[in-house]
């Protein structure tokens, strides 16, 4: 029988055992805490999800890795956070962050919630890495703070315009006519905006422009339009859903331009189109955030995410990436103070990573060494085409129907 | 060049093939409002419950969407029913604003559990059919949504069979029109709650079979629909069956020529445009009694 006295020294013996490794823990370095910051709820919630994925990764990799070394092997403690898919949620979170006392701030996804997320954490001096993000906004307001490692919007239908002329000029200019078909919230009226003026300035016509709300429940009208234009290159600038629809739909109505080609989102850049809609992705050609295909981290990276019965999105690999940026810089600070790591990142020549890209260098919190890839479905599968240095196969196009 | 009427027609028609499953939507949402007298805010959650086990039932048991009907259709009704019986009447107390907060309950509890065991992924099937097209004329139609039509119509058909000639549908509209006589003629008015509410969902179990074939579910999926459906019930007079499928017929098509020639952000003005002069000039709706 147990007594009330045989009980409490028990139950004192095994709280020292369970307490134990925490006085292991007190005896190596303290921890460094991270904010991981990204809308994992809301209209958002699949891209948040997955970039926390691809933070989580990183963080347990460079855990298993002996964590920190400059900090005696301190390991990296994530604070999780809701940006809820609002910006205003964002900033709250990072309010929260900042009195727990994170070294620094890794977030937050989507263009509207890193506005706001960098804001507030320029208030307490907290670096903040921007894993996506595309809005040049972010790193224009002049924020010592905010650092972001991919390319932004401008950069990426620049490289997109220059791109699509050289595989038209290559293959003996078959296509002249152009129809935008884009959504109506920033990331799409923007895109469309500075294509339908950059194109006629390389000799195409852009025909049409449409656009449409999120969400659309069918796409027919505008296949139809599209099949009254019968324009040489589709351009469609949204959200998966409603591009998996507006795809479906052209497929059914027979439709079928020279090339569809998308700038940032599109079937070229998602193995999960790729696998839902295999019928329909062959030829599809976007310019997008990629992964270095030559490099040899990329494949056990993506059996992993796979394992855990996720799509290796570009969501994953940029966060994944941005974790490792931030890192970098601690390990050079050799100290979790906010304006060290801050100096550290301003300076960071980071290259270990398996992102296409040059050197790195911070001009004003971009990393002018990020830059997109152009990929097309081949055969099934997702292949670089553009440029030479990453090529895994050559350009088809025109598709043929 | 859109006044081509190769265009035109396919935009009728593929504004009749969505409406179809509008008007199923809207056809569950009224029974239930003509009866209970309830505004049932659950409606756009119930049908993504229902399309998440159309979608289960093709990606674990390989079951077609189209075979799958009876069953999705029957678990629709038995989940409606014991809704119903079990948490709505029980919650509610007899009071309207009550059942107006309870739907709007279990519609956050079931988004946020699709949200937890599905998590925010869009899904959608992939079948034989599901890019193949049937030629009417010079239009091309995807088989799917000339399925959903045909189907719509059918099922829109033996709800109306059953309310307008069998001893339930008497009982149904017994109650919806006066609950207290109902009540002393020996109709049993909680079941008669239930069992409205239950053919309700299974209505939006035919529309899952129909829908999924050429659409997606996400947890947030039902809100996009829920809003036409509300329109439309009140389009066609709150209440009435008829209302409801001639409304769900000309949401769509007006949907579809709006988005033609207005392109698809303004078009769906087009909807509210109609609704506001209904609601101005014929505030009853287009088939509704005259209060």
């Amino acid at each position: 029988m147990t007594t009330r006295r045989t009980f409490l020294t028990q139950s004192a013996a095994a709280a020292a055992v369970l307490s134990a490794p925490w006085v292991v823990r007190a005896h190596s370095a303290t921890p460094v805490k991270v904010g991981v910051l990204h809308p994992v709820t809301g209209a958002l919630a699949y891209s948040g999800q997955q970039c926390r994925l691809g933070a989580l990764l990183a963080i347990e990799d460079i855990n298993k890795a002996g964590g920190i070394k400059a900090l005696g092997g301190a390991k990296i403690e994530a604070l999780l956070g809701d940006a809820q898919s609002r910006p205003e949620a964002g900033s709250a979170e990072v309010e929260k962050m900042n009195a727990a006392g994170v070294s620094a701030i890794v977030g937050a996804y989507a263009s509207a919630i890193c506005l706001a997320t960098t804001q507030t954490a320029a208030k307490y001096g907290l670096p903040h890495v921007v894993d996506v993000g595309v809005a040049d906004q972010i790193v224009e307001r002049g924020l010592k703070n905010t650092f972001r490692f991919g390319p932004g919007y401008r950069t990426c239908t620049e490289r997109a315009i220059t791109d699509l002329v050289a595989l038209n000029d290559a293959a003996g200019k078959p296509a002249k006519t152009v129809m935008i078909v884009h959504e109506d919230s920033l990331f799409g009226t923007g895109t469309a905006a500075l294509l339908s003026k950059t194109l006629p300035e390389h000799g195409f016509e852009v025909k049409e422009v449409v656009k449409h709300p999120n969400p659309t429940r069918d796409f027919n009208n505008i296949v139809l339009r599209m099949r009254s234009v019968n324009p040489d290159i589709v351009i469609p600038a949204n959200y998966y859903n409603e591009y998996a629809l507006l795809l479906r739909a052209m497929k059914q109505q027979k439709v079928s331009p020279k090339a569809i080609y998308s700038v940032l989102g599109g079937a070229a850049s998602s193995y999960k189109f790729l696998k839902e809609f295999p019928d329909v992705a062959n030829g599809i050609i976007d310019c997008n955030h990629w992964f270095n295909p030559k490099d040899a981290r990329v494949a056990p990276l993506k059996a992993r995410v796979e394992e855990k019965g996720a799509y290796f999105s570009y969501e994953v690999f940029m966060t994944y990436v941005s974790v490792y940026l931030l890192v970098d810089a601690i390990e050079r600070a050799k100290s979790t103070d906010r304006a060290a790591i801050t100096d550290a990142l301003a300076s960071s020549t980071f290259s270990d990573h398996l992102m296409p890209y040059g050197p790195t260098k911070f001009v004003n919190g971009q990393n002018t060494g990020a830059q997109p890839l152009l990929t097309q479905v081949i055969d099934g599968d997702i292949k670089v085409i553009i440029p030479e240095a990453y090529r895994q196969a050559n350009a088809q196009f025109p598709v043929k129907a | 060049m859109l006044w081509d009427p190769a265009i035109l027609l396919s935009a009728v028609l593929n504004g009749l093939t969505t409406g179809a499953v509008y008007a199923l939507v809207a056809l569950g949402l009224t029974l239930i409002y003509g009866v209970l007298h309830i505004i049932n805010f659950a409606h756009g959650a119930a049908l993504m419950v229902a399309l998440y086990a159309v979608y289960l039932l093709k990606e674990r048991l390989g079951l077609d969407p189209y075979m799958a009907l009876p069953f999705v259709m029957a678990g629709m009704f038995v989940l409606g029913y014991f809704l119903q019986r079990v948490i709505i009447s029980r919650a509610s107390h007899g009071k309207d604003e009550n059942i107006l907060l309870v739907t709007l309950g279990l519609s956050i509890v079931l988004e946020n559990l699709a949200l937890v065991w599905f998590k925010s992924d869009t899904r959608s099937i992939d079948t034989a059919y599901t890019l193949s097209t049937v030629e009417i004329g010079p239009a091309l139609i995807a088989l799917p949504k000339l399925i959903a039509f045909a189907g719509a119509m059918v099922v829109a058909a033996v709800l109306l069979w059953v309310i307008r000639r069998t001893d339930l549908g008497r009982a149904i509209r017994a109650v919806a029109k006066e609950k207290q006589g109902a009540k002393l003629m020996g109709i049993d008015v909680e079941r008669v709650y239930a069992l409205s509410f239950a053919i309700g969902m299974a209505c939006l179990g035919a529309a899952a079979c129909f829908l999924l074939p050429a659409y997606y579910v996400n947890p947030q999926v039902g809100s996009g629909f829920v809003l036409i459906a509300f329109t439309i019930v009140v389009l066609g007079g709150m209440g009435s069956f008829a209302g409801a499928l001639v409304g769900g017929l000309l949401i769509g098509v007006v949907e579809s020529l709006g988005g033609l020639f207005l392109g698809d952000s303004l078009g769906q003005m087009g909807i509210f445009a109609i609704f506001i002069l209904v609601l101005l000039f014929r505030p009853q709706g287009l088939f509704g009694a005259r209060a």
